[in-house]
């Protein structure tokens, strides 16, 4: 009985983990066969080529979207990170009137659905000459990176113990200093967090950056990935899609496989509490 | 004291602007839009109060509230976030009551768990179209192997099987954040009260329900709200997967098309504007009926 229950756990285990993985596991194989392969479907490459590779980048200017894809995630991260800490110091650390409507009123834009905002971002994008262009889709993502980032480091910096703000005080420090010299680098751990959870948000974001650009060039991953096609509309390039797809997934798995501990905290900040 | 308060406006003051800027003058632009019969690159537009939305013209009925095309969208959207959010939950629950237990191996596993959700949402959609490719795909390959169909199935196309096969992928891409909401509710449930039970002589499935449930119903909930939120905004998975084809089409794909492919900002917006008021809502409607409450300390106390 008890080794039958062992057995059973186990077989579970198994499932969880071919459940996870071999989505991944296929895109991986079916990306190192030779396109001819492709037709008949298997679980090993009969041959294993990076043929497939190296069409992705000559076939389009993948490596240009990549480019494109970090930057716009880069400077999102950068701006969230900067303007986030501010308003979280006010929040988690000030006392004034209207905090916890505000409070809310940031948290319910994180909420708002990406289409609802759809024309109305277009026509300011457009007003802005940011129309095909980065800076463009930096200035949209942050209508979601930032309610979270403030959130989340809003979270952390109310767990910090006052003393250290009195003593600061005490010694003659201004609202800046405290927050650059004191409160700031104990905070760094939650900013990494959501600096990440803002990475991962931007790297992946589509709908916004299939509707403000225009051409190859300026393409972000996710869209230059959903718009490959062949030779034909019924024809698509399966070994490429499934090459640019590992690329672009590998770093993102990395990040989340080594920072593990940091998200998990991100994504359960205020939502798990004793 | 006067001044901490003109400190603290002066530290929110950048975010409160490019929040106004980046959400509140874009959307108050959608609402607005709603009303007038704007077109994509054709700057004279007129206020047309509420035709967008229902428009009576020789007996007949006009706008979003009599379209079928819209209806069927919002009962996409509204069937696709029931039953992928269900079964989010279900699986998301199951497997975090795996990888509570203690096993040699576990960190690896709760690891390989998280993939799913690193895979970026239209590479998830891109992985599994070519999985579910009816030629092709391996679903359809390892199926007919087994002799449980008997021709391959179109499984991305039928009518029938779309919705489905949307929900699958939607439900592999986001278990894991359930799972990892559900762990750490878990680790709040006290060992004392789980031996207790079973010194009680109470069963897995009644510890579960009597015991475990209680204590991590709090956390699933806001899980469920999180999630529930995304799936009635859903765009990528279906636009990916099945494009614009009007038996999975979401509210969200809705109005992009009618906004961009079609060019009609006037419609597509009041299309935006509705998915807006339903979203909100349903904020409303869980934030009551789930007793969370939204107050300065935190989504949840």
């Amino acid at each position: 009985m008890r080794r039958l229950r062992a057995a059973g756990f186990w077989l579970l285990v198994a499932a969880i983990l071919l459940f996870c993985l071999f989505p991944f596991y296929y895109a991986l194989m079916s990306s190192l066969r030779p396109p001819a392969e492709l037709f008949r479907p298997a679980l090993l490459p009969g041959q294993w080529t990076l043929a497939n590779y190296r069409a992705v980048f000559a076939q389009q200017p993948f490596g240009r979207n990549i480019v494109n894809s970090v930057l716009v995630a880069g400077s999102v991260v950068a701006l969230s990170l900067l303007v986030g800490t501010l308003a979280a110091y006010a929040l988690a650390r000030l006392r004034f009137r209207g905090r916890g409507a505000l409070l809310a009123a940031i948290l319910a834009v994180s909420m708002f659905p990406q289409v609802a905002i759809l024309s109305g971002m277009f026509e300011l994008i457009r007003a802005l000459g940011l129309y095909n262009r980065l800076p463009g889709l930096t200035l949209s993502y942050l209508v979601f990176t930032l309610p979270f980032t403030i959130w989340i480091l809003t979270t952390f910096m109310r767990e910090l113990p006052r003393e250290l703000e009195e003593a600061a005080l005490i010694d003659g420090a201004g609202a800046w200093q405290t927050l650059a010299l004191v409160l700031a680098p104990l905070v760094a751990p939650a900013m990494v967090t959501a600096g990440l959870l803002a990475f991962i948000a931007a790297w992946n974001e589509f709908l916004f950056a299939l509707t403000f650009t225009l051409t190859d060039t300026e393409r972000t991953v996710p869209v230059a990935i959903a718009l490959m096609s062949g030779a034909s509309q019924y024809e698509l390039p399966w070994g490429n899609l499934m090459a640019a797809s590992v690329i672009v997934t590998l770093p993102l798995v990395a990040l989340v496989l080594v920072f593990q501990r940091r998200i998990v905290a991100g994504l359960t900040a205020g939502a798990v509490k004793g | 004291m006067v001044g901490r308060a003109r400190t603290a406006w002066l530290f929110l003051a950048p975010s409160l602007t490019l929040l106004v800027l980046v959400a509140g003058w874009p959307l108050a632009r959608t609402v607005s839009f709603g009303f007038t019969d704007a077109a994509l690159g054709d700057p004279s537009w007129h206020w047309i109060g509420f035709e967008n939305y229902l428009a009576n013209y020789g007996g007949r009925q006009y706008g979003l509230l009599a379209d079928p095309v819209w209806w069927h969208a919002v009962w996409n959207t509204l069937r696709f976030a029931v039953l992928s959010v269900g079964l989010e939950t279900l699986l998301g629950v199951v497997i975090a009551l795996v990888l509570s237990a203690e096993f040699p191996g576990r960190a690896w596993v709760r690891a390989a768990v998280l993939v799913p959700w690193a895979v970026p949402t239209i590479v998830s959609a891109k992985m599994w179209s070519w999985m579910l490719n009816d030629q092709f795909g391996i679903v359809n390959h390892v199926l007919l192997s087994l002799g449980l169909i008997s021709q391959p199935l179109a499984w991305t196309a039928e009518p029938g099987l779309a919705m489905a096969s949307v929900i699958m992928v939607d439900v592999w891409k986001t278990t894991p954040f359930v799972t990892l909401l559900a762990l750490a509710a878990l680790q709040l449930v006290p060992k004392e009260c789980r031996e207790a039970a079973r010194i009680d002589g109470a069963g897995p499935v009644r510890e579960f329900f009597s015991v475990t449930l209680p204590i991590i119903r709090p956390a699933l909930v806001v899980a469920i709200v999180f999630r529930a939120l995304d799936a009635l905004r859903v765009f990528d998975i279906v636009y990916v997967l099945t494009s614009n084809s009007t038996d999975t089409m979401s509210m969200s794909v809705f109005s992009r098309q009618q906004l961009i492919d079609f060019q009609d900002v006037g419609y597509g917006s009041a299309a935006a504007t509705l998915l807006f008021v339903i979203v909100a809502l349903a904020v409303a409607l869980v934030l009551t009926a789930g007793r969370v409450r939204l107050t300065e300390e935190g989504v949840l106390r």
